[in-house]
Order: C-alpha cells, then sequence, then structure tokens
C-alpha cells in the first residue's frame, strides 16, 4: 500500500428533498449521509457497516455519482470528480464501478449476459468488436462460469451465478475502485462464501481497491482490511479491521458487535441489547445522535455532538466517552 | 425454443377465447386483403368508393345480387368488405402514430422526471380532461371533414393513454438496479431508455395498444356517423350506418324493416371490436409477470 | 428438559406442489421431526428447502396450489390431518400460532393494531370487546411495547420494522399457544432488533412453557436459541440432533460443508470453504441423495437413496458417507 489516497471524500452530504401537499412543496429532507469524510488508500478493501437506513447505499451511489450529492467534495487519484461536468464523468466510470446488492434486478431481463458483460467496453469504445467478444468471454470464465453462458437470459441463472455476472460487467472496464453495496447479503448461505473468495481472488490479480458495503460485521471481518462505522447519516468509527474487532471504541460499535450470532455453542460474550430502535434521518436527535439508544450516554451526549477524532494511530471515533463500554465478559 | 418461449405459446393456445379471437383478426385481415376477390371494383374507378348500384334511394332487402341489401343507392356487401380496409387502415395508423408519440412523451416524462414530467403530464392532463367526441367534431369542424382530419383528430387525442402507462412503467423501471448499473458503466440517457428502459415496458404498451385498436374503429364509426367523417359514398362501416339514420325507426309499425342496415355493418364493428379486445387479453395473460412462475 | 411424549410430531410429511404445467414440485418430501413441551428446536436450511412450507403444512395453510400428499401431523395425540376444516381453525392460533419473516406484510394496513390482535382473543378466549382489549393491552406489555395503550390505536405503518414484529409475537401469543412457529423471525430486521427479539422469543418461551419451532437460514441464530436443530436441504431433513451434535460433530456433509463456509465474527478465517454449485432447482432434484451433485464425498451409491440413521443417541443423519466426513477435515471441501 502506498500513501496517496486513491478515493477522498471529504464532507459528502447527500439530502433527499420530502414533499407533500398538492404542490408538492419540500417540507423537510432525509439527511441520508450528512458529512462524511473518509480515505481509501490504493489496495485496500474498506468496510461499510451499519444498520439499514444508516446511508450505506447513498454513501457509495453519491461517490459513484449517481446521485448529485448535495454538500461536499470527493477526489480520485487527486482529481475532484464532485464537480465533473456529466460529459467528463464518463471517463471516471471506468475507473469505479459498482457490484449491486440484488442480483435479480441488476441485470437486465431482456438482454443476454454476453451483451451485458459487453455493454461497457463497447460504449467506452475500449476494443474492436472481436476483442470485445473474446474479452467478454474471458471474464465469464474468470468469474466461473463457461463460454457456454453467452447467449442466455439472466433469468436462467441462480442468484449466485447473476451474482457472477454482475463482478464480470464490473471488472470489463479495468477499474481500480470497485464499490460493491451488499454484494452476498441476497444469495444463499451456501454460495456466499463462493462469491467472497472470489472477490478476495480477483483482488489479488487484478489489484483492485474496495469499499465493501454489508450490514454483515463477520463478512466484514474476512474480507475488510479496515472498517467503517455508519449511524444515521455519520460516520462514528474508522479502525483497522483487527483492531476494531477486538478493541471497538464507540458504545455502538460494541453493541453491533456483541449482537451478531456466533455459529458455536460455546461462544460466550455479554450481549449488549439496545433499547429502541433507530431514530429517524430526517429528524436525527441533538447532540450524539446515538444517545438515545446509548448504555453509557451522559449528560453532555444530549446537548454536544461529538467529533471524529483520531484516538490512536489510525483509530478514529466519535464519541465522549470512547471505550468506556466492552461486550467481552469482564 | 426456450421455456419461457414455450410457455407463452402453450398459454396463448389453450385458451378458447384467444383461439377464437386470433381466427376473427384472422379472418379480418384475408377480407381486407382479398377485398378486390369478394367484392371486385368497377374498372378505373376509386376501389374505396362504393359503387352506386341503384337510383332509388330507398333501401332494398338482401337479395343474391346484393347478398347484405342495398342502403343509400350502394350494396352493403361491399361497403362492409372495403370497410374492413377502411378499418385497418384508420385503426393501425391512429394507434401506431399515437403509441409513438405516447412513448416519446411517456419517456421524457418518466426517465427524466422533475420539471420535465411536471409540464408534460400536465398537458396530458388537460387532453384528458376534454371530452374526445366534442374535441373531434371542433377539430374536424376547424379542419374540415374528411377521413385524414378524423385520423389527426384521433391520434390528437389518443396518445395520453400510452403516454401515462409508459411513465408509470418507467417510474418502476428507473428504480431498479440495472437502470443504475447501465449508468456506472457510462451509457449515456438515451440509450439507456432504448436499450434498457423501453425494451422491459413495451409489452403492456402494445397490449393497451390492441385493445384501443377496438376503440378507434368505433370511435372512427361515430365520427363518420355524425358525418363528420368519411366523405359521400366511402366504404366505411360508420359511414354505412349513417345511411341507415333516416330509416331507423322503419316505415309505419314495421319497426324491423330495415334491419340490414344496420345489422351487417355493425355487426363487422363488433366483431372486429372483440377480435382486438380477445387479443389484447390474451397477450396480457400470456405477458403478465404475476402469472410467472 | 421433559422426557414425556413430544407434543408435537411431524411424521413423513409431504407436500408438492403442481405448476401450471402439471410438473410436480416436490417442496417438502418426508419430513420428519418432533417437538418436546418447552423446548425450542430449529428448522434450519437455505432459501427454497421446504421450511416455510413445512410450517404452514402444520396449521394445514398450503394454498390450492399445493398439496398434502402424506404424512401425520400429531399434536398431543390428534393427527392434525384427520381433522375437519372447522376444528382446525380451533387449533390455529389457541394451540399453534405463527409469526412470519415480513412484519410488514403480515399485518393488515387497514386495521389498527389493537383490532388485529383483538380479533384473534374474541375467537378464541369468547372475551367480550373491553376485555379483549385490556387482554390485548397486555398481550403488547408483555412484548415490551411502551406506552401499550396508546399503541393499541395506531396503524401498523406506523411502527418500525421491530415493534411490527413485537406486535406481531404479541398476537401470536396472545391466546398462550403450545406451540409458537417462528418463520424467520428476525431475518429482515437489523442486527441489534434481531437480539432484542431474539432474546423477547426466548424469554417468553421460558415464561409461557411454550415448544418454539425457529426456523431460520443464520446458523449463528440457532446456536444461541435452538436446543435441538433439524438441518434441511432440497425439502428433507438431511441431518437432526443437538446443537452440540449439530456444530461439533455434524456428519452430514452439507452440515459440514455449511458451518465451514460461513464467515464468523468471532475469528479471521484465512480462507472461507466453498460448496460448489448452487441449491438444485426444486423441479429437478437429483436421483437418489439431493446433494449428491454438489458432494465431495458422492459416488455411485449417492445414486440410491440414503437411509434415516440413528448414529448416535438421538443423532441422525441422511447419508450413506456419513462415515467419512472426518476426511473433509484434511482434504477440504473441494472435490
Ligand atoms: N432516492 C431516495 N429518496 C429519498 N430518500 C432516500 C432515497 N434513497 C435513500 N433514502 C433514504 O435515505 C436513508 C439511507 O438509505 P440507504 O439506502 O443509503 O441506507 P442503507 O444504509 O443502504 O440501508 P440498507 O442496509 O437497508 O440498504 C434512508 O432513510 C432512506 O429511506
Ligand atoms: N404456493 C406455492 N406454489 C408453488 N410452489 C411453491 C409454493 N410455495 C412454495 N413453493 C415451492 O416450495 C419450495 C419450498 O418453499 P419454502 O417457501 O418452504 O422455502 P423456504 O425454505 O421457506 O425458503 P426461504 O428461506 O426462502 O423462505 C420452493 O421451491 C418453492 O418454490
Ligand atoms: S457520545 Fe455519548 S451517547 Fe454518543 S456514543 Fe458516546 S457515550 Fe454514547
Ligand atoms: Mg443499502
Ligand atoms: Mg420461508
Amino acid at each position: 500500500m502506498n500513501d496517496t489516497p486513491l478515493l477522498q471524500v471529504q464532507n459528502l452530504k447527500q439530502y433527499f428533498p420530502i414533499r407533500a401537499g398538492v404542490l408538492r412543496k419540500i417540507v423537510d429532507w432525509v439527511k441520508a449521509v450528512d458529512g462524511v469524510s473518509f480515505e481509501v488508500s490504493p489496495g485496500e478493501t474498506l468496510g461499510v457497516v451499519g444498520e439499514s437506513g444508516c446511508g450505506k447505499s447513498t454513501l457509495g451511489m453519491s461517490i459513484m455519482r449517481l446521485y448529485e450529492p448535495t454538500e461536499g467534495k470527493v477526489f480520485f487519484q487527486g482529481q475532484e470528480i464532485s464537480s465533473l461536468q456529466s460529459s467528463q464523468l464518463k471517463n471516471i466510470r471506468r475507473d469505479i464501478q459498482m457490484i449491486f446488492q440484488d442480483p435479480f434486478t441488476s441485470l437486465d431481463p431482456r438482454m443476454h449476459v454476453g451483451p451485458i458483460i459487453e455493454e461497457g467496453m463497447k460504449v467506452h469504445h475500449l476494443a474492436s468488436l472481436p476483442e470485445i467478444r473474446r474479452r467478454a468471454l474471458d471474464l465469464l470464465e474468470k468469474v466461473g462460469l463457461g463460454a457456454e453462458y453467452f447467449s442466455r437470459y439472466p433469468h436462467e441463472f441462480s442468484g449466485g451465478q447473476r451474482q457472477r455476472i454482475g463482478i464480470a460487467r464490473a471488472l470489463a472496464l479495468s477499474p481500480r475502485l470497485i464499490v460493491a453495496d451488499e454484494p452476498v447479503s441476497s444469495l444463499d448461505v451456501s454460495v456466499r462464501s463462493q462469491i467472497l473468495n472470489l472477490l478476495k481472488d480477483l483482488k489479488k490479480e487484478y489489484q483492485l481497491t474496495y469499499i465493501f458495503i454489508s450490514h454483515d460485521l463477520a463478512v466484514v471481518r474476512q474480507v475488510c482490511n479496515r472498517v467503517m462505522v455508519m449511524y444515521l447519516g455519520k460516520v462514528v468509527e474508522i479502525a483497522e479491521g483487527e483492531v476494531f474487532f477486538s478493541t471497538p471504541y464507540h458504545p455502538y460499535s460494541v453493541a453491533l458487535i456483541s449482537a451478531v450470532p456466533v455459529p458455536d455453542p460455546d461462544y460466550e460474550v455479554k450481549r449488549i441489547i439496545l433499547s429502541g430502535d433507530v431514530p429517524s434521518p430526517i429528524n436525527p436527535p441533538e447532540g450524539c445522535r446515538f444517545h438515545t439508544r446509548c448504555p453509557v450516554a451522559q449528560e453532555i451526549c444530549q446537548q454536544v455532538e461529538p467529533v471524529l477524532e483520531q484516538k490512536e494511530k489510525n483509530h478514529w471515533v466519535a464519541c465522549h466517552f470512547p471505550g468506556s463500554l466492552s461486550y467481552k465478559g469482564q | 425454443m426456450n421455456r419461457e418461449t414455450r410457455r407463452i405459446l402453450r398459454r396463448l393456445l389453450s385458451n378458447t377465447s384467444a383461439i377464437l379471437g386470433f381466427v376473427l383478426l384472422i379472418f379480418f385481415v384475408v377480407v381486407a386483403i382479398f377485398a378486390p376477390l369478394f367484392a371486385p371494383p368497377p374498372p378505373n374507378k376509386d376501389p374505396y368508393i362504393m359503387p352506386i348500384v341503384t337510383w332509388s334511394s330507398n333501401p332494398l332487402p338482401p337479395s343474391p345480387e346484393h347478398p347484405f341489401g342495398v342502403a343509400g343507392k350502394r350494396d352493403i356487401f361491399y361497403g362492409v368488405v372495403w370497410g374492413t380496409r377502411t378499418a385497418f387502415r384508420v385503426g393501425i395508423i391512429v394507434t401506431l402514430i399515437s403509441t409513438a408519440l405516447g412513448l416519446l412523451v411517456g419517456a421524457v416524462a418518466g426517465y427524466f422526471g422533475k420539471l420535465w414530467d411536471e409540464v408534460l403530464m400536465r398537458i396530458t392532463d388537460i387532453f384528458m380532461a376534454i371530452p374526445f367526441l366534442v374535441a373531434a367534431m371542433v377539430l374536424t369542424t376547424i379542419l374540415g371533414a374528411g377521413l385524414d382530419k378524423v385520423m389527426i383528430a384521433m391520434t390528437a387525442f389518443s396518445w395520453m393513454y400510452p403516454a401515462r402507462l409508459i411513465r408509470g412503467n418507467i417510474l418502476q423501471i428507473k428504480e431498479e438496479q440495472f437502470v443504475l448499473a447501465a449508468k456506472a458503466l457510462g451509457v449515456s440517457d438515451f440509450s439507456i431508455i432504448l436499450r434498457h428502459v423501453l425494451p422491459n415496458t413495451i409489452f403492456p404498451v402494445l397490449i393497451q395498444a390492441s385493445m384501443r385498436m377496438g376503440s378507434l374503429v368505433i370511435t372512427a364509426a361515430a365520427l363518420s356517423f355524425l358525418g363528420v367523417g368519411a366523405p359521400q359514398g366511402y366504404a366505411d362501416w360508420g359511414a354505412l350506418l349513417n345511411y341507415a339514420r333516416n330509416w331507423m325507426l322503419g316505415g309505419q309499425g314495421e319497426a324491423l324493416k330495415y334491419w340490414y342496415m344496420t345489422v351487417f355493418p355493425g355487426a363487422a364493428m363488433v366483431l372486429f371490436v372483440l377480435a382486438w379486445n380477445l387479443v389484447g387479453d390474451t397477450l396480457r395473460d400470456a405477458f403478465d409477470p404475476r402469472l410467472r412462475l | 428438559m421433559k422426557e414425556n411424549t413430544p407434543l408435537l410430531q411431524v411424521q413423513d410429511l409431504k407436500v408438492y406442489f403442481y405448476t401450471e404445467e402439471k410438473e410436480e414440485l416436490r417442496a417438502v418430501d418426508g419430513v420428519s421431526f418432533y417437538l418436546k413441551e418447552g423446548e425450542t428446536i430449529a428448522l434450519v436450511g437455505e432459501s427454497g428447502c421446504g421450511k416455510s412450507v413445512t410450517s404452514l403444512a402444520i396449521l394445514r395453510l398450503i394454498d390450492s396450489d399445493g398439496k398434502i400428499q402424506g404424512g401425520k401431523i400429531i399434536l398431543r395425540g390428534r393427527d392434525l390431518l384427520s381433522l375437519s376444516e372447522k376444528e382446525m381453525r380451533e387449533i390455529r392460533g389457541r394451540d399453534i400460532s405463527m409469526i412470519f419473516q415480513e412484519p410488514s406484510s403480515a399485518l393488515n394496513p387497514v386495521y389498527t393494531v389493537g383490532d388485529q390482535i383483538m380479533e384473534a382473543i374474541i375467537l378464541h378466549q369468547k372475551l367480550p370487546r373491553p376485555q379483549a382489549r385490556k387482554a390485548a393491552e397486555e398481550a403488547l406489555r408483555l412484548v415490551g411495547i411502551p406506552e401499550a395503550r396508546k399503541r393499541l390505536d395506531e396503524y401498523p405503518h406506523e411502527l418500525s420494522g421491530g415493534m411490527k414484529q413485537r406486535a406481531m409475537i404479541a398476537m401470536a401469543l396472545s391466546c398462550h399457544p403450545k406451540v409458537l412457529i417462528a418463520d424467520e423471525p428476525t431475518t429482515s430486521l437489523d442486527v441489534t432488533i434481531q437480539a432484542q427479539i431474539l432474546e423477547l422469543i426466548a424469554e417468553l418461551q421460558h415464561r409461557l412453557n411454550m415448544g418454539v419451532i425457529l426456523i431460520t437460514h443464520d446458523l449463528g441464530v440457532v446456536a444461541g436459541m435452538a436446543e435441538r436443530v433439524v438441518i434441511m436441504y432440497a425439502g428433507k431433513v438431511v441431518e437432526e440432533g443437538s446443537r452440540w451434535d449439530i456444530f461439533h460433530h455434524s456428519f452430514h456433509p452439507y452440515t459440514w460443508g455449511l458451518l465451514h463456509s460461513i464467515p464468523r465474527l468471532d475469528i479471521k478465517q484465512e480462507k472461507l470453504a466453498i460448496i460448489p454449485g448452487a441449491v438444485p432447482d426444486p423441479l429437478n432434484f437429483p436421483s437418489g441423495c439431493r446433494f449428491r451433485n454438489r458432494c465431495p464425498l458422492a459416488d455411485e451409491l449417492c445414486l440410491t437413496e440414503p437411509q434415516w440413521r440413528e448414529i448416535e443417541s438421538q443423532h441422525y443423519v441422511y447419508c450413506h458417507h456419513y462415515s467419512q466426513v472426518e476426511v473433509l477435515k484434511t482434504r477440504g471441501f473441494e472435490r
């Protein structure tokens, strides 16, 4: 890994308007991503975790410029991409690709598998048509499907196979960075490990960098070098993978880790059951957004919003009382 | 043939009303194509003008020479046969143009959303709020009578249906991830609509179009009946019915005396509409994704 | 726990569906297991293996495309399959209750939460409305919903996912059933909410001494909740045993593969094991052992149906080569 970041995100905000009434006036905003900053180094896999609705997918989409960010900057290899015109955006698309969560809706049901993989290469005129075809066949082979699948429709495939097609499509443009949004969560348990291993292997072979979005901490532990935890549109903790899983600082991270069921009847943890639900991102709580559910919250948490600070080298946390909660039995 | 195609075919063929629909439609197509054989036009005359066969303006009941009788000095059989061509022509042209127009409007409104959607859909609403027959009559009064004018009027007032349908479908498809995936690949908006969105929304539109085909023919006939449609003597089912207007109640208590003037063109129209509706129904059943296994 | 006769016994249950093309889909094909009073068993398997169909069959709620083609479902000595529809209605909700995977679609959006809970209470306990309302409020309190009285008059869309699931549980438990079937009760919820709900189910189970059939595909949930585990694959039960049997010495290659291929939170796994291939198409299950085209131990023998064997006390397996499963430890799952 070298030191200049591949991707830099600065204070990114993505708000969605809520309209109401006959005139469809904007009455409020969903603050799906609310001031997120982080960096991704070349060659790493950054896991983005958090509960449903905390803004993980939105973050991915805004980075990809599939949404127009409300505020903030995104730099790719030093070049600001958040302000590019849509015509210049096309080049960036080659470098950043995406793998989608749902293999059943992410492939056009009326297109053959081959053309799905070829489409990107054709749009970017990457090679002559026969060459593009040859590469598509190669890619099919690479993701573990045979060339004989070239002229089939997506509905003839199982979920795992479709996800392989989606991966081949993303790889076709030889991207540097892949944003993978929950790439295995809709797959059968017995095929998840196939796809996870495939992603790992491809990463090595093509020197890829991943932003790996997932709500499954166990998966994140197995594939990510670094972990970023989001809560209600904010980053609450960023740490190296092993550090994160052994000594999480933020009470939310601790509760999250403690709540994951482990397939071992002898595994004992002090399960921290959070009360209540995730508040709405339309009216997030004042102060620390987590204080309504936090087991160690104090007076100050309701008033002052903690900032993301580097507590130890490469270990960032946004909490007034970091490290005061632990899931390990005392 | 893959499983899907086989399944659709089986569905089409296993249904009696589907078969009836197709048989009727094929029958009309055959009549239209072979019109010159069934009812040979007089040489060197416009075959769409029904030749005058008698000088009395009284209708004549069916006879061996005029199997459907005579109305307004013209042979009803000739009119019904050549009227089939008129019906197809009006139906197909109006449906094609209005569907294309509707596709364009609906696709732009649905895909680009925001202001486009707002403006185009309000225009659509306005067009839908105007009672069609009234508008068509006003329009034909301005443009003048004639079949082409009728067709223009009908097109102007039927593009809204496909537009609304396609817009709704696009709003739905737009949320599907494969559209986002194409964007992420750098595919342009125009190709996304053309290559991904339309192919996935076109079926309902075609089905709706085939249903509309029938009702368009009724509308055209209504306009002809009201006298703003096809010119005098034009082979058109509505125009034939127009001749019956003055004789409708029959003379001197014989209410059904002139039945043949309405029954034959009327039956042609009803069957034509029925054929398209059955075909539309069948297509919908065959392609309805909710019924898919 | 108690060693008396089982509360509920499912014997050789077969449920087949018929497609439009008149193909036979053997969704559940000879499933047997039992549930004792006050115990929790887990029915585990991947999508489409027949878990939901099994549970719907227990309540005789299979829709008209499907038919129960054989077997027995015995609740305290009575075979439910021989009851009339009217008798069956008495059983549902009173003796056996069910909670569903999608709390949002299992509640009717046009009625208040209170109305829906009261419906079952009025039906089975024949209480007049005011008392039923009291009981419903009590039920909501039982599942830990704050301000229960106020919530009674709210509509499902006003509740969050976790709250809805709680309301569903309240509804299921309002008549104190003997058996609770929980069909993936937490799959659509977040882990922190999942932890709340699982804890709630465990606590209520203890308090009301219910038998619980927990349906899930998450082996982590199983390890924390169930006393016995029934592993299903493609419409068949492939292994059954206590949770220690299953997690520490499973004998079926499928169970073994599953346990080694799932990512775990507690340790860093260098490489995950892989079960090759995908779940078979239910219209074309392989003959013989249905796992054979994915199984590293498969040979000609596997073209024939394996036997259902008890290899240790209360530990059953459905595989010809169960004794060789140890070799997978050294050889891995690749063929
Ligand atoms: N296009 C949109 N318009 C309006 N609100 C949106 C839109 N997309 C997302 N949101 C809202 O933004 C918030 C964050 O959503 P997002 O999909 O990013 O969450 P997530 O972390 O990916 O959750 P999940 O794990 O469920 O996928 C949610 O409250 C969601 O309702
Ligand atoms: N109403 C139905 N008509 C036809 N086939 C059905 C029907 N219900 C279920 N099936 C089939 O029965 C099989 C078992 O389905 P079931 O719902 O029991 O799976 P499951 O184990 O609950 O899976 P999941 O984890 O996805 O809920 C599947 O192949 C399914 O397609
Ligand atoms: S800042 Fe306070 S409320 Fe927020 S997580 Fe830390 S301790 Fe809890
Ligand atoms: Mg998401
Ligand atoms: Mg199910």
